[in-house]
């Protein structure tokens, strides 16, 4: 069932610089999509639009059943450094007023599911850089999201950390039955997470190949080091490279 | 090192009131030139209740100024964050009230007020000096909130009233409370320059005193003014960097200790 479809969407901004010129991307509900491709590609871009904080050019963004409950994670944390992790995780509930008492007990929920249970009344500076980032995801999920954004969330962490948060998202995906959309310029984190992996040309953006891969639902980290991994990140590189290579 | 930083400024200090006295008796310097410590505390001590008197006027003046700085200077920053239109409109005008000399309008305050009600003409001239700070330093704050942050917000539909409360007053709150460390004592400046340029009238202040014993040749009543003064001063400035400690060290990068 598709949950979104993208047609010919360009995005050109006031300076003049064109982010992304007719990209067309069906996702499919459930799916675990990443868009890769070189910086500056329009990744972001097409995220935001997603997302409706930007308005396409050209191009329609459809819904075909209804527009689905949105999370966005950043690549910075992006928390209130007023504020303490358990009201930062509550904030898409405060803003929708949810009643305090529920509010309180979804986003402790959420925190749990982050492996954040005790840090409900730490403030975020007194926070690892990847705790932080599980704030963040455990605040996009305190709203019950069916469709989660990502925007290269894990780019700033360590290769440990990010490979621990990398098996926790999958978990929680398949878990919630959600669809993300991942965008990321790392091939490797690409192949491991997803279900499709859309490579992007350089800008002006738009979809250069589309690799179908086997589910990650139940994936192991030892995934990793075999060589159906390697195979599969060969692919993805290639037509990376392939896209890049008219210009280089 | 703590109680060095409390001791060494303390000891010099003392050797510099101690020289002072002993040079004072040494030279025999008449005292309308330059008292001596001793004498200063003394007077200090006698006319202990009309400079309290004198202090409480001034004290008066200064903390309605500084909260009327304040709530006008946020409720203006406000304003301008909610309305570019209103800003390019205004903020001209705040400058140009910033940058004249407070000195050089006073005479006019002063004669709008009348003579019979100077304490008017001193609350304006103190709330010009002290308002600006706070105008400028809340609409920078305003605007400084986290651009993802916004972006998160408005994805979960945030209302306006949402985003200033929630986001963007939060953010502008160090920006605030720098501003009032400044506003304070500026308050305090803005009320002793309006006296002095008042020169008369109804006004029984701390700056009026400086004035009248000047005239009559009584420094040590002015050094005893003077040091009621800058303790006045100290104290306001103390008060606010503590409510700023109070405020922020939770989480402000200003108020975290170097973790070594």
């Amino acid at each position: 069932m598709t949950l979104l479809r993208l047609s010919g969407i360009e995005r050109t901004f006031d300076n003049g610089l064109q982010a992304l010129a007719g990209l067309s991307l069906d996702v499919a509900e459930g799916a675990f999509v990443s868009l890769v491709g070189p910086s500056g590609c329009g990744k972001s871009t097409a995220l935001r639009i997603v997302a409706g904080l930007i308005a396409p050019t050209a191009g329609t963004v459809a819904w075909p059943h209804d527009r689905p409950e949105l999370g966005f994670v950043f690549q910075e944390p992006t928390l209130m450094p007023w504020s303490d992790v358990l009201t930062n995780v509550r904030l898409p509930l405060d803003l929708q007023v949810v009643a305090r008492r529920e509010a309180n007990a979804r986003a402790e929920t959420a925190l749990g599911r982050v492996g954040l249970g005790g840090f409900a009344r730490s403030y975020p500076r007194e926070l690892s850089g990847g705790m932080k980032m599980r704030v963040s995801i455990a605040r996009a999920l305190a709203a019950q999201p069916k469709l989660l954004l990502m925007d290269e969330p894990f780019a700033a962490l360590d290769e440990f950390t990010r490979q621990a948060l990398n098996d926790d998202l999958l978990k929680l995906w398949a878990e919630d039955g959600l669809t993300v959309i991942f965008v990321t310029h790392s091939v490797f984190e690409s192949t491991y997470l997803s279900s499709r992996v859309v490579v992007m040309t350089p800008r002006p953006g738009r979809v250069a190949a589309e690799i179908d891969l086997p589910s990650p639902r139940g994936r192991h980290a030892d995934y990793r080091l075999s060589g159906e991994f390697a195979e599969n990140a060969r692919q993805v590189s290639g037509a990376l490279r392939s896209t890049m290579e008219p210009r280089a | 090192m703590k109680s060095l930083r409390l001791l060494l400024p303390l000891a010099l200090g003392i050797a510099v009131l101690a020289t002072w006295e002993f040079l004072v008796r040494h030279f025999e310097v008449p005292k309308f030139v330059l008292p001596a410590p001793s004498l200063i505390a003394t007077d200090l001590v006698r006319e202990f209740p009309k400079l309290m008197a004198a202090t409480w006027t001034t004290l008066r003046i200064v903390l309605i100024a500084f909260a009327l700085a304040i709530t006008s200077g946020i409720a203006l920053a406000v304003l301008f964050s909610q309305s570019r239109l209103v800003e390019f409109a205004l903020y001209p005008y705040a400058v140009i009230l910033q940058v004249t000399p407070v000195v050089a309008i006073a005479p006019l305050i002063v004669l709008w007020s009348g003579y019979e009600h100077i304490d008017r003409a001193l609350l304006i001239l103190a709330w010009i000096v002290a308002f600006f700070p706070v105008l400028s330093n809340t609409t920078l704050g305003l605007k400084s909130a986290d651009h993802n942050l916004i972006e998160l917000f408005r994805l979960y539909a945030a209302s306006r009233w949402q985003i200033l409360t929630r986001l963007q007053l939060p953010t502008a709150l160090p920006y605030l409370l720098n501003a009032m460390k400044i506003s304070g004592g500026l308050s305090l400046i803005g009320v002793i320059v309006a006296e002095f340029a008042a020169g008369t009238g109804s006004d029984t202040g701390l700056g009026w005193i400086i004035i009248e014993s000047g005239n009559r040749l009584h420094t040590e009543t002015m050094f005893a003014a003077l040091v009621i003064l800058a303790a006045l001063g100290v104290v306001i400035f103390f008060a606010l960097t503590a409510l700023e400690w109070l405020l922020l060290h939770r989480w402000h990068e200003s108020a975290v200790r170097q973790q070594a």
